[in-house]
């Protein structure tokens, strides 16, 4: 049934009827309508950031822990343009998201109008698609097309942008009806295809699982197909960082994270396998180390939704093109049909050499004397939390892939970090839309200093909506990756990779009314988590920490999965050669 | 798509045209890609070669379906197998994007490019100009008592070849349209 009404209103109803709950944004001249309707509604909730990027990285944080899209609106120019980080991240890390730009009225556009920029062509590279609506009768099934495109095949970020007067204009709107986009992607699998994979794995002496976020954007039924077939054929499994709980860290086939400051076993495994089974994940640079020595015994076989990620980097030589879950439905069903074999004495052999490998323990420190190690603080925070209802964010840095190597997680959507695009600044506005879709659940951003400046004005969003975020900053008073790499690199000559002119963090959150801890004796530390989770309100935790740890074990850039550095490597100089250096 | 002449080819369901080619020969490769015809269409395809380092040999657009609101951008690229897969793959899965041909691989199919060139001449030079003109049947369809607008039709290396020939003639000036291209057969 079509009804007229305002641009404005099309938008609040479109929102409404696709199933929004909550919107994060920021308003603006030229979506004043918008907030109008905003204003006269109690269907949606609005979070006021305070700042766009914010926003976006909230909107993240709320559609990665809810598999709902996160929906954003600010206004045009500087609205827009401040979205483009989180777009980009969103874009990287298949995050789906739907944002509304505000633009200039139609007759304005092109003349340099105040608060004009080009959207749709600073935003083309970085979404999924994107759309520049100009007529109010079209808005709604833009809207609509919108929430389809952002959430189907490779979920991703879209833009909608919408000049002022299409807000102020009267047009018709429908409801959303069964899909009639032509936008359908290709879900189920090639069966042919499949049971060439089934046929590998009931001979492959030495299978690995590579899993990554594909896994996870597919949807809690994924997640659980890959439970049973993994534990069904007792293969080892990995992930990327992206993937983190899609199956669980307390599983006994589980390796660990994989790749750069990824674990030994998980890494050494992946390079000696002779089947790789790639599910969900995309050969991201930080996962394969140098391409000429990855993995070079194995059959690869690479479940995708996305064909374009196929033969991307790593050759690959049983394509399967298809959403996870589907696929693995599919898998399981035929490896049962066929009498659920594996190579039990091949598998038998290759966990033994696994357990060698896992014998290594190479996440293994040493907490002595009176200064913090931060992976002890990370073990001390995982030990006390893990227990309850948790989602982890981060911020990006060393703090970011110790809390990947040390804390576990055990169910898809828990865990929310900025993979591809490694976003300092991530981590707080991301913690702030988990708590959102969240409000009963312990929410921690596990920061770094430095990154957990860059976005530290979202304090005044998370007090006034009452939102709980644990802020758990490791401050070594350095952006220790750089300053890791400057080591490794750069001769330890340090070029401006310290936090000078810290902020007092406890001053800080009480300036802003929420609750300071300051933490810097290993003794205390229990006492102090255990205030910050029982305090109910947001929580800066400042946690002073080892100034020069190097986060390891690590892949040198330029070198194999089987060339790390582990702890106790304390000859780091050197290790990475000219052709090494020029890589990220 | 029938009396598009497009067949159903390779960018079919199947992942096989996924499987691996490990020549690392550069080759050239014509592609079909029929876009919905809406603002931006041509930028998100010509960005996505920008963006990712491909090549673009030539490219021509047009609508072609007015009533499906169909373009049909015709793209000659270079690039390894692998390159080449992947530019089909990242232009298919452009939202807009309905169909991807590489018609290098799909079978037979025929290129034909339009150019017009402008030759300054006068005495012997002009006949010459005019008796190669005749040669390769092309229309002359400007002239002063100094100069000759050619027009062409064909293959781009006919076109390449007549260029060569007018250079020393008096060559002034060049336009020329990119490929379009098609299967041949039903």
């Amino acid at each position: 049934m079509k009804r007229q009404m305002t641009g404005a209103k099309m938008i609040v109803q479109a929102l409404i009827d696709q199933g929004v709950d909550t919107v994060f944004g920021y308003p603006g001249g030229a979506v004043l309508p918008i907030y109008d309707e905003v204003f006269q509604q109690n269907s949606i909730k609005h979070v006021l950031v305070r700042h766009e990027q914010g926003a976006v990285h909230a909107a993240e944080g709320y559609a990665r822990s809810t598999g709902k899209p996160g929906v954003v609106l600010v206004t045009s120019g500087p609205g827009a343009t401040n979205a483009v980080t989180g777009l980009t991240d969103a874009l990287l890390d298949s995050i789906p998201l739907v944002v509304l730009t505000g633009q200039v009225p139609t007759f304005m556009i092109g003349s340099d109008a105040f608060q004009e920029a080009d959207t749709v062509g600073i935003t083309r590279p970085c979404t999924k698609h994107n759309w520049l609506v100009k007529e109010t009768d079209n808005l709604g099934a833009t809207l609509h097309e919108a929430f389809h495109v952002a959430t189907h095949g490779r979920p991703g970020p879209v833009l909608i942008d919408i000049p002022k007067d299409v807000q102020f204009a009267t047009g018709s709107y429908e409801s959303p009806k069964p899909s009639t986009s032509r936008y359908q992607p290709q879900v189920k699998g090639n069966m042919e295809e499949i049971t060439e994979l089934v046929a590998a794995m009931e001979t492959a002496k030495r299978p690995i699982f590579y899993t990554g976020g594909g896994v996870i954007n597919s949807g809690p039924a994924a997640s659980q197909l890959l439970r049973e077939l993994v534990d069904a054929t007792g293969f080892p499994v990995t992930s990327t960082l992206m993937g983190l709980g899609a199956y669980p860290a307390s599983g006994d086939k589980w390796l660990g994270m994989l790749g750069m400051h990824g674990l030994y076993e998980a890494n050494m495994a992946m390079h000696d396998c002779d089947l790789m089974i790639n599910i969900g994940a995309r050969f991201d640079d930080r996962i394969t180390g140098v391409i000429d020595s990855f993995s070079p015994k194995s059959t690869k076989a690479h479940i995708d939704i996305d064909p374009s990620s196929i033969n991307k980097v790593i050759r690959i030589d049983i394509p399967i093109v298809g959403d996870v879950g589907h696929v693995l439905e599919d898998l399981l069903k035929v490896w049962k049909s066929r009498g659920r074999k594996t190579n039990s004495e091949g598998l038998a052999k290759w966990w033994s050499k696994i357990e060698e490998w896992r014998a290594k323990d190479c996440l293994k420190f040493t907490q002595s004397g009176k200064v913090i190690k931060p992976q002890h603080a990370l073990t001390r925070l995982e030990a006390l939390t893990k227990d309850h209802d948790r989602y982890i964010t981060t911020e990006v840095g060393q703090h970011q892939m110790w809390a990947a190597q040390y804390l576990g997680f055990e169910e898809p959507n828990r865990w929310m970090t900025s993979g591809g695009l490694g976003t300092m600044g991530y981590g707080f506005p991301a913690s702030i839309g988990v708590q959102m879709a969240h409000p009963e659940s312990l929410v921690i951003n596990v920061a770094g200093e430095a990154s957990w400046l860059m976005n530290m004005q979202e304090m005044g969003t998370a007090m006034q909506f009452g939102l709980p975020v644990k802020q758990f900053i490791l401050n070594n008073e350095r952006l220790g990756m750089v300053r890791q790499w400057q080591e490794l690199l750069h001769g330890e000559r340090y070029s401006q990779s310290w936090s000078e002119a810290l902020p007092d963090f406890v001053k800080l959150a009480e300036a802003f009314g929420a609750k300071g801890i300051i933490c810097s004796d290993p003794d205390d530390l229990d006492d102090a988590i255990m205030e910050m989770i029982n305090y109910d309100g947001p929580v800066i935790f400042d946690c002073l920490v080892e100034k020069h740890e190097n986060c390891f074990p690590m892949i040198p850039s330029g070198k194999a999965h089987n060339e790390m550095l582990l702890p106790g490597d304390h000859e780091t100089q050197g290790v990475i050669d000219a052709k090494g250096s020029v890589l990220v | 798509m029938a009396a598009l002449k497009i067949k159903k080819g390779a960018t079919s369901h199947s992942a096989y045209n996924l499987r691996p080619n490990f020549s690392d020969v550069v080759e050239k490769h014509t592609l079909a890609v029929l876009v919905e015809n809406e603002p931006g269409a041509l930028a998100r395809v010509i960005g996505l070669f920008s963006g990712r380092g491909y090549n673009i040999d030539s490219l021509t657009v047009a609508e072609v379906d007015h009533t499906g609101h169909l373009s049909r951008i015709t793209i000659v690229t270079s690039g390894t197998p692998q390159v080449i897969e992947q530019i089909k793959a990242q232009v298919g899965r452009i939202v807009p994007v309905h169909e991807v041909h590489d018609l290098t691989v799909e079978g037979p199919s025929v290129e034909r490019e339009l150019a017009m060139f402008k030759v300054i001449c006068k005495g012997e030079h002009r006949v010459e100009a005019l008796r190669l003109a005749d040669i390769f049947r092309v229309n002359v369809v400007d002239s002063t008592l100094e100069s000759f607008v050619f027009e062409i039709t064909g293959a781009p290396e006919k076109i390449d070849a007549f260029a060569e020939l007018m250079r020393p003639l008096g060559l002034a000036d060049v336009a020329r349209t990119g490929v379009a291209a098609l299967a041949r057969g039903v």
